[in-house]
């Protein structure tokens, strides 16, 4: 058997294949059609420090290939997530990574704080949501900002911290600079595009916040040359996403630069689609008798 | 019978179902047999089925309410309306006979029959929000009177006059009251025990208004724009009136938590 395992910022994972941030809950629906254990982690939706009713609907729209979402981050706050979320996921043998989002830095801070002692592997703070009016993207389109939250969360944060970057910005290398001097040690990319879509019959927007971010296939190309850019320009490792529905989508990203991937969107269309994506990898490196998946990671210069 | 499943596990598993039939039943509405022996078995009324577009570039699934369940027989009955032209229930309803669809379901609560014991049920479905109310009257043993509302072509009517009392409105008065469910309750002067009601937002404001009122209660199916189907993503919400056990705000997934809810709990 091929090893599977790789590395993010001292944490071992069995493979690189993670869920997506929003788009699996906190794990316990999609448990009924994909065995968490065999995922290289699960990552959560996003937690406040305070529970987040989100936006009015419709909150979803299809696009080609695609999908547009305005969720705005609708979340139980940070301790039901202790008392409910956390202790299931623990039952499985799989790395927790839990999305961190907020209003102000001290959101961040207190969430990240409150998760210091608890059994969470990786924190995936959220600086790049599309959706929501403060925070979020507020400090993701902003290179100093940036720096400057995850300088701060470091200072609170027990776990290795991944900053979660936005596409929707002028040069994403620019923003991975930013994130690697504020002390990141991982990054994730990409988070949605914002788009918008209208719908000619009532002359309306198709989602009640007007834009949403985008995400699915259509999106993909974007987000390899987007990992294959910040893989060059700095020296952390990367987790890779954006429209990643099978093994062959996901190796792409690994051989761009990333060290690991995040599957979303995907799951919509087949809820059991991120183990089966384990399985393909699997089999692509046993046909193509690659003895280690780490030897793939950045395979393309 | 139950096809394409490739393992068996505890949990449900998006399976490959054949058609058995379709017909079109009324303009833009097909009705569609298909073959699925664990979700007949496991199915309720007023449950939904997520349908899965061949087409790559159609991502999320289709929410189709179950229309008849044949246990026995392991095949299920959905009758839906084509949307518009390039949309998923069109590329639904061009489906044959020994054609492959994939299904994943039966997902969602369904009406609470238990709830229905010893009451003189009303079921009111407008549009395409009747083809649930014909599983659910079928399986309703006591007494019932089913209001059906339609725009103007009937569809469906003639399997429910089976099943007991039935009264119809059409909007351009072609068939039974002129107007909506609403005015023929009222001018029918009809009463019950509770309501099971499945239909367009305004038609199901109406009628939880008119329970209200009359002091009974009443169970609606709603509906919202879905992405996962299973409670995942929280994009299908409805706002709820009290703080949701789940999601600890005021707001319901519609389907999972629902898609039917007593109507004092929401907020529509």
């Amino acid at each position: 058997m091929s090893k599977m395992q790789v590395e993010l910022a001292g944490v071992t994972l069995k493979n690189p294949v993670m869920t997506a941030s929003g788009t699996f809950g906190s794990g316990e629906e999609y448990s009924e059609f994909v065995d968490l254990n065999r995922l290289g982690a699960v990552v959560t939706k996003g937690v406040a420090s305070v529970p987040w009713p989100g936006n009015p609907t419709p909150r979803v729209a299809e696009t080609p290939s695609g999908m547009l979402n305005a969720i705005g981050l609708q979340n139980p706050g940070i301790d039901v997530f202790c008392e409910r979320d956390l202790p299931f996921l623990k039952k499985f043998d799989t790395r927790i990574v839990v999305n961190v989002c907020g209003r102000t830095v001290e959101d961040y801070c207190a969430v990240v704080e409150r998760l210091g002692e608890a059994p969470v592997d990786l924190l995936e703070i959220n600086v790049s949501c599309p959706n929501v009016k403060e925070g979020g993207i507020a400090f993701g389109q902003n290179p100093r900002a940036l720096e400057a939250i995850t300088r701060e969360v470091k200072k609170y944060a027990r776990q290795p911290i991944i900053m979660k970057l936005s596409p929707n910005v002028t040069d994403i290398t620019e923003m991975a600079r930013a994130a690697e001097a504020g002390g990141a040690d991982i990054l994730s990319l990409i988070n949605t595009l914002t788009g918008m879509k209208i719908d000619i019959h009532r002359r309306c927007f198709a989602l009640a916040n007007k834009t949403g971010g985008m995400s699915g296939p259509a999106v993909r190309p974007v987000a390899v040359r987007m990992v294959y850019q910040t893989a060059n320009a700095v020296k952390l490792p990367i987790i890779g996403m954006g429209g990643i529905a099978t093994a062959e989508d996901a190796l792409e990203f690994l051989m761009a630069g990333a060290t690991a991937v995040s599957v979303g969107t995907a799951s919509f269309t087949n809820p059991h689609v991120t183990e089966e994506i384990v399985d393909g990898l699997q089999t692509f490196l046993e046909e193509e008798h690659v003895e280690d998946i780490r030897s793939l990671i950045g395979a393309v210069r | 019978m139950s096809c394409g499943k490739s393992v068996t596990r505890q949990g449900r598993r998006k399976e490959n179902c054949r058609i058995l039939s379709q017909d079109c039943i009324g303009e833009n509405i097909y009705s569609l047999w298909l073959e699925g022996e664990d979700i007949a078995n496991a199915a309720v009324p007023g449950q939904f089925l997520s349908l899965y577009s061949r087409d790559k570039s159609r991502l999320l699934p289709r929410p189709i309410s179950i229309c008849e369940i044949d246990r026995e027989g392991g095949r299920l009955r959905l009758v839906y309306r084509v949307t518009g032209k390039n949309t998923g229930t069109e590329e639904f309803s061009r489906l044959c006979p020994g054609d492959i669809l994939q299904v994943l379901g039966p997902l969602g609560n369904g009406f609470p029959l238990e709830a229905a014991k010893g009451r003189h049920m009303l079921l009111i479905g407008g549009g395409i929000g009747i083809p649930p109310m014909l599983e659910t009257a079928k399986q309703l043993k006591g007494e019932k009177t089913m209001i059906l509302g339609y725009r103007d072509q009937l569809f469906l009517q003639e399997e429910f006059s089976s099943l007991g009392r039935i009264y119809l409105a059409t909007e351009d008065g072609s068939a039974g009251t002129k107007g909506n469910v609403l005015n023929v309750l009222e001018e029918k002067h009809l009463s019950g025990g509770g309501i099971f009601a499945c239909g367009p937002a305004p038609m199901l404001r109406a009628v939880s208004a008119w329970a209200a009122g009359a002091g009974i209660p009443c169970w609606i199916s709603m509906e919202e724009r879905m992405a996962c189907g299973v409670g995942a993503c929280l994009a299908c919400v409805c706002g709820s009136v009290e703080e949701d056990t789940h999601s600890h705000v005021k707001n319901k997934r519609i389907c999972r938590d629902g898609p039917v809810f007593l109507s004092t709990e929401v907020e529509i």
